[in-house]
């Protein structure tokens, strides 16, 4: 029990922690920005993937480490753009349309991947991100080492949280965008334009999830792999349920899911020749079931989320 | 209704604020509007009158631009009084241009507070951060200006109807509209609610506001109203003001012919049917409450629940379909206390049900008319055997139910979604009547029909009674509530009041009771 | 500018037609990626063809891989007919046949047509099983299935991984892991001799066959479509949804399941985490672009499996990549989302409105 404590109280783990966190971060407040605005964006899967490809790829052709994640952030937006006018434009299916592009930009990635680098056996390894140093921040008590000895990429995740909730509550836009997820009759009556809002939220919740990606490649790993996302994704939008959809929420869920992922880790580390890996590996996946079905009847859910606008309809 | 006419005869010296030049409008083969005149001066308040179906919310849409005309134009009133084209297709052209409309479903976003609510839309969109000290101050004098008043920072979920129709209101003064639109403004309100909104409406014309409300209730329209225009089938038949006319011409201009009311023929009731015994159904919200209702009804006869909704008849009407179960109290059908109840074991107890929303509740949609009829009881031994479908025995069935009922439809095999709203409610009429039950209830039963549709859902639930059916008549049209009615009950706050003979009813004492005063302590 | 315009009623020439042109269009696409990847695009299009329909053989085992498609193609529209939407026929496949495994590979024995039933049934059990859960979440929690059938996907797969690893791992087997074969006995006979079909095939027809007739003629059918089709009014006339549901989520799990069953008894003998390349995601494609029908599953599966064959011989001799296959099938499932669109609504031309010439 004492290790369990001393685990949890070291530093390194909370450092850990958020560093494994970063990716669900972007994930479930790009998730949140599209849901709140009434559109499930099940596209989250493969714009992640996309996002870790094309911000990857960017950097191995030469560009730079900032040039790539603005790379990943526009592949993540033009996929956004299609998810955008398959659902809201369209009214399709959000489910199908969704995993339709998830397919998509999966199999382009990973075709791509072949057509780019063909005949390569172990993918090109890139020059990361480093972890930062700030003149006064970075030598802060705890904040210090947990957040601002990070890599860039971390403490941009969690200022975009600060930025989103920010909009969210305070800005017209915000209260825009809060509405249209609520009752998208009220936004047109006062003479917005529902699907410009829905479409924006959408491409912009995508290239931020696409970022989670990005994260992948480019800081926590140097390289793309296949099936690296490994359904973040699928996670993320369970962390969103998880979050009543609210940007604040949604950082405390994806930082307890990071420090139970660096928790266990360590865990196996101690018991790994007992436990097979491979359960400590189907952790965060059932966790994030029990988080859905737990947190599944909560008040808060935007109640027009999945249900097309058709203008004029009365 | 208030005895005072609020209503004041039209001037025709003040400048026109509005007009609508030729509008027509289809969808598809069916014309909603055609060739519509219309025009609106300062200060006055215009009704528009019309059954369901006669074009009135499609003409009101197509000003404030959530549809676009196929033909015709719509022109505004500039600042400086001339009148200027409105952009078709925009509700933002329409509110900039000065018109405001109050949507007969509410158009409030209920995680929002009433603030937020008014605020959404009226600030740039590139704006990084909100001011609201100025907004305050403007509706502050609003409020005091029109008599309205209410919380701006309450959250819209917890309001009540009337207060949310407020909110509406302020939501368009806030914008310094000239011309207000509302679409059904008292189908929510009592009585006395609905007199205190034409109060307001009054005051407000008299500042120079110019209104139009779309109803179909006569009474209203003679006592508000100015002038009012009847549209009929998409075209307007009348234009006069309201001075002086009597509520039959009228009726007769809105419907084409001479409308006899339904009759109500007497009829002994017979044996008890259904027994309520302070039944008390547990629910956070008073819509889904049941407060220690008691009923008895009898064979031979209609009890008509009125009441303002929200005010438990979804609850009472769960509990006759077999979706609700009481927590205390009984229920007893022909003396037999009921146990579990579920919507089968009503339906085969022999309790006929048409719901409330026939597009959710009554139909599936894109089944067919023939498998729609048949829903409730395709288990029976009628329809089904050894677990295969008895197509034939389904389809002979629809065919005579499509008869009986003048159902027109393009045949049994159809989808019923294609039918309109009339015949629909036929088809869920057949349904429900079928093998002709003890027990009936008849949920908002003609809400959204036209006036021939009325008459046959009132004509089948009137021969029904006469059989020896038990009737549960729930309905906010008062109107249908007096020709049907033999008692009349009312619904405040999931409690049930004493059901009296509907003789001895006034609409005044209705009033007071669906607002929840007990009428015994007025004269 | 054009707008959508809903049609009154479906033409029931476009219902059929939708889906055939949104395969063909998936094919047109596909010469792009083929072009990207410096490859000739005609001849592309003629090796993928021979590739898949050129010989006996090829055409041979296009129905052998059309037939898990064709299974977990029907588990995905019964599910969607119902409006549950099951993601996890992956996981379910796997869990069949391990399930199949487990039970067939020498616990027990006895005669053929035993042992054959008794995977056959152990496989649909597991499978229904693995879909209960999620159904169950979402009719009681209204938890959405969709994301918790994607995530035990990951789960299933690797607690595959785990029992190969562990306890059913094949002593004998060199390196690679694997389980124990399955017995003779267990072992779904071939139906043509020195090619891949085998007796699952007639399992996948069967099952097509069944699904179809329940869908249409029974009592049940009918409760399914009507739960899918309008859920209130269905409970409102007396139907029991949750009861509904489970059914369906159930008989959807055990058709994924009998998937898995026919590869490991049918195709490989035993069983690997690679038994399975996306079936199940691609048994979504499959039961679009069926329309969700029973019958248009087996068209579906046997186009899907031509691609994936096709795409083979693709990759062999003009060193396409063959994960065009899967990008193929992906707009093949755009294409039909949008095809369906344009079967529901019409394009017009909005005109402005004319003025009136005369006050």
């Amino acid at each position: 029990m004492s290790d369990v404590v001393d685990i949890v109280l070291s530093l390194s783990f909370w450092v850990a922690a958020l560093r494994i966190a970063t990716p669900l971060i972007f994930g479930v407040t790009g998730a949140l920005i599209c849901e709140r605005s009434g559109v499930l964006n099940l596209g989250i899967e493969g714009i992640m993937t996309a996002g870790a490809m094309t911000g990857w790829l960017a950097v191995h052709f030469g560009a730079g480490l900032w040039t790539g994640v603005l790379v990943a952030a526009l592949a993540g937006a033009v996929l956004g753009l299609l998810v955008a006018v398959l659902t809201v434009k369209l009214g399709l299916s959000q489910h199908v349309a969704g995993l339709a592009v998830t397919m998509l930009a999966t199999s382009a990635c990973y075709f791509g991947y072949r057509v780019i680098l063909p005949g390569v056996t172990t993918p090109p390894r890139i020059e990361p991100f480093q972890a930062m140093h700030i003149p006064v921040l970075s030598d802060l008590p705890i904040l210090g080492p947990v957040l601002f000895q990070q890599t860039p990429l971390t403490l941009l995740a969690v200022v975009l949280v600060a930025v989103v909730a920010w909009v969210l509550a305070r800005t017209p836009v915000g209260l825009a965008l809060r509405a249209v997820g609520e009752n998208p009759a009220a936004v047109e009556a006062q003479g917005l334009d529902v699907h410009r809002l829905r479409i924006a939220a959408v491409v912009a919740g995508s290239a931020i999830m696409a970022l989670g990606g990005a994260f992948l490649t480019m800081s926590a790993f140097n390289a793309f792999f296949f099936e690296m996302v490994a359904g973040r994704g699928w996670i993320c939008i369970a962390l969103t349920v998880f979050a009543s959809w609210r940007p604040g929420k949604a950082l405390l869920g994806a930082v307890l899911f990071g420090a139970f992922d660096a928790f266990q880790v360590r865990l196996q580390q101690v018991m790994g020749g007992v436990v097979p890996g491979q359960v400590f590996l189907m952790m965060p996946y059932l966790l994030s079931i029990l988080a859905l079905v737990v947190w599944s009847r909560s008040a808060g859910y935007p109640k027009a989320l999945m249900v097309p606008f058709v203008r004029g309809q009365r | 209704m208030s005895a005072v006419s609020s209503a004041r005869a039209p001037d025709p010296d003040a400048p026109v604020v509005l007009e609508l030049a030729g509008i027509t409008k289809r969808f598809g083969p069916l014309i909603a509007n055609e060739a519509v005149d219309l025009t609106l001066r300062r200060g006055e308040i215009v009704a528009l009158l019309g059954e369901n179906g006669a074009g009135k919310t499609t003409l009101m849409n197509i000003l404030f631009g959530h549809y676009v005309a196929d033909e015709g134009e719509v022109l505004v009133a500039g600042p400086d009084g001339a009148l200027v084209p409105l952009e078709p297709g925009s509700p933002r052209a329409a509110l900039d241009a000065g018109i405001g409309m109050v949507h007969q479903h509410f158009t409030l976003a209920e995680n929002l507070t009433v603030l937020d609510n008014v605020l959404l839309g009226t600030e740039p969109l590139w704006r990084p951060w909100r001011s609201t000290a100025a907004p305050r101050a403007k509706l502050a004098a609003l409020m005091a200006r029109s008599g309205l008043s209410i919380d701006l920072d309450a959250t819209v979920a917890d309001l009540t109807v009337g207060e949310r129709q407020r909110i509406e209101i302020l939501k368009a003064l806030y914008r310094d509209v000239r011309i207000l639109v509302l679409d059904e403004p008292t189908a929510v309100l009592t009585p006395q609610e609905s007199d205190g909104l034409f109060a307001t409406l009054r005051a407000l014309a008299d500042h120079g506001l110019a209104v139009i409300f779309i109803s179909h209730k006569l009474h209203e329209v003679i006592a508000a109203a100015g002038r009012v225009a009847v549209l009929r089938s998409g075209r307007k038949v009348a234009e006069v003001p309201t001075a002086g006319i009597d509520r039959g011409r009228l009726a007769e201009l809105m419907v084409g012919r001479t409308v006899a009311p339904s009759r109500r023929e007497p009829r002994t009731p017979g044996a008890e049917v259904l027994r309520l015994d302070r039944v008390s159904i547990a629910g956070a919200e008073v819509r889904r409450r049941l407060d220690e209702v008691s009923l008895t009804v009898r064979e031979g006869e209609i009890v008509g629940i009125a009441g303002v909704s929200g005010n438990g008849q979804t609850a009472l009407a769960g509990l006759l379909s077999g979706l609700l179960a009481p927590s205390a109290g009984t229920l007893a059908l022909d003396g037999r206390t009921l146990d579990a109840l579920t919507p089968g074991a009503v339906v085969a107890l022999g309790v006929g049900r048409i719901p409330e929303d026939r597009h959710a509740e009554g139909a599936v949609g894109a089944m067919s008319i023939e498998e729609n009829i048949a829903l409730e009881r395709f288990r029976s031994a009628r329809f089904q055997r050894a677990g295969f479908l008895r197509a034939k025995a389904i389809r002979d069935h629809a065919e005579t139910a499509i008869a009986a009922y003048d159902i027109r439809c393009p045949g049994p095999h159809a989808a019923i979604r294609q039918l309109s709203g009339g015949n629909m409610q036929k088809a869920i009429l057949a349904r429900a009547l079928d093998g002709e039950p003890r027990l009936v209830l008849a949920n908002q039963p003609t809400r959204g029909l036209d006036v021939g549709a009325v008459a046959e859902v009132h004509r089948r639930l009137l021969a029904a009674r006469l059989r020896g059916a038990a009737i549960v008549l729930i309905t906010e049209d008062l109107d249908e509530l007096f020709a049907l009615a033999d008692r009349i009950a009312v619904m405040f706050r999931s409690r049930l009041t004493e059901p009296c003979a509907a003789e001895d009813v006034t609409l005044k004492r209705l009033g007071l009771m669906m607002a929840g005063h007990d009428p015994a302590e007025v004269a | 500018m054009l707008r959508l315009v809903p049609r009154i009623e479906a033409d029931p020439k476009l219902v059929i037609a939708a889906p055939i042109v949104a395969a063909l269009a998936a094919l047109l696409l596909a010469a792009v990626p083929i072009a990207l990847a410096g490859a000739p695009v005609i001849e592309a299009y003629r090796v993928m063809a021979e590739g898949a329909l050129g010989s006996r053989f090829a055409l041979t085992e296009v129905v052998a891989r059309a037939t898990p498609l064709m299974l977990t193609g029907l588990a995905v529209a019964v599910a969607f007919r119902a409006r549950l939407y099951n993601i996890g026929a992956e996981g379910q496949l796997y869990m069949g046949a391990l399930a199949a495994v487990w039970v067939g590979s020498g616990r027990f024995d006895g005669p053929a047509p035993v042992m054959i039933a008794a995977v056959l049934v152990a496989g649909a059990l597991a499978g229904a099983l693995m879909m209960l859960g999620p159904t169950l979440l979402k009719v009681k929690l209204g938890a959405d299935e969709v994301v918790v059938t994607l995530l035990l996907n990951f789960v299933v797969a690797l607690f595959v991984q785990m029992m190969i690893e562990g306890p059913m791992k094949d002593p004998m087997s060199l390196g690679w892991p694997q389980t124990e074969a399955i017995l003779d006995s267990a072992t779904l006979p071939k139906l043509i001799d020195k090619t891949r079909v085998h007796a699952g095939l007639i399992v996948a027809l069967l099952a097509a066959l069944g699904v179809h007739l329940m869908m249409k003629h029974t009592v049940v059918g009918f409760e399914i479509r009507a739960v899918g089709a309008g859920p209130q009014a269905a409970r409102f006339a007396g139907m029991n949804v949750t009861a509904a549901m489970v059914t369906v989520g159930a008989l959807s799990g055990a058709l994924a399941g009998l998937a898995g069953v026919g590869e490991v008894a049918g195709l490989k003998g035993y069983l690997t985490a690679d038994l399975s390349p996306g079936y199940g995601y691609a048994g979504i494609v499959v039961a679009m672009l069926a329309g969700l029908s029973p019958l248009g599953v087996v068209i579906a599966a046997l186009w899907v499996a031509a691609v994936f064959v096709g795409a083979d011989s693709m990759s062999r001799s003009i060193n396409v990549s063959s994960y065009v296959a899967n990008l193929i099938v992906a707009l093949a499932l755009l294409s039909v989302l949008l095809s369906g669109v344009l079967v529901r609504f019409r394009l017009v031309r909005a005109r402005a409105p004319q003025r009136r010439t005369e006050r």
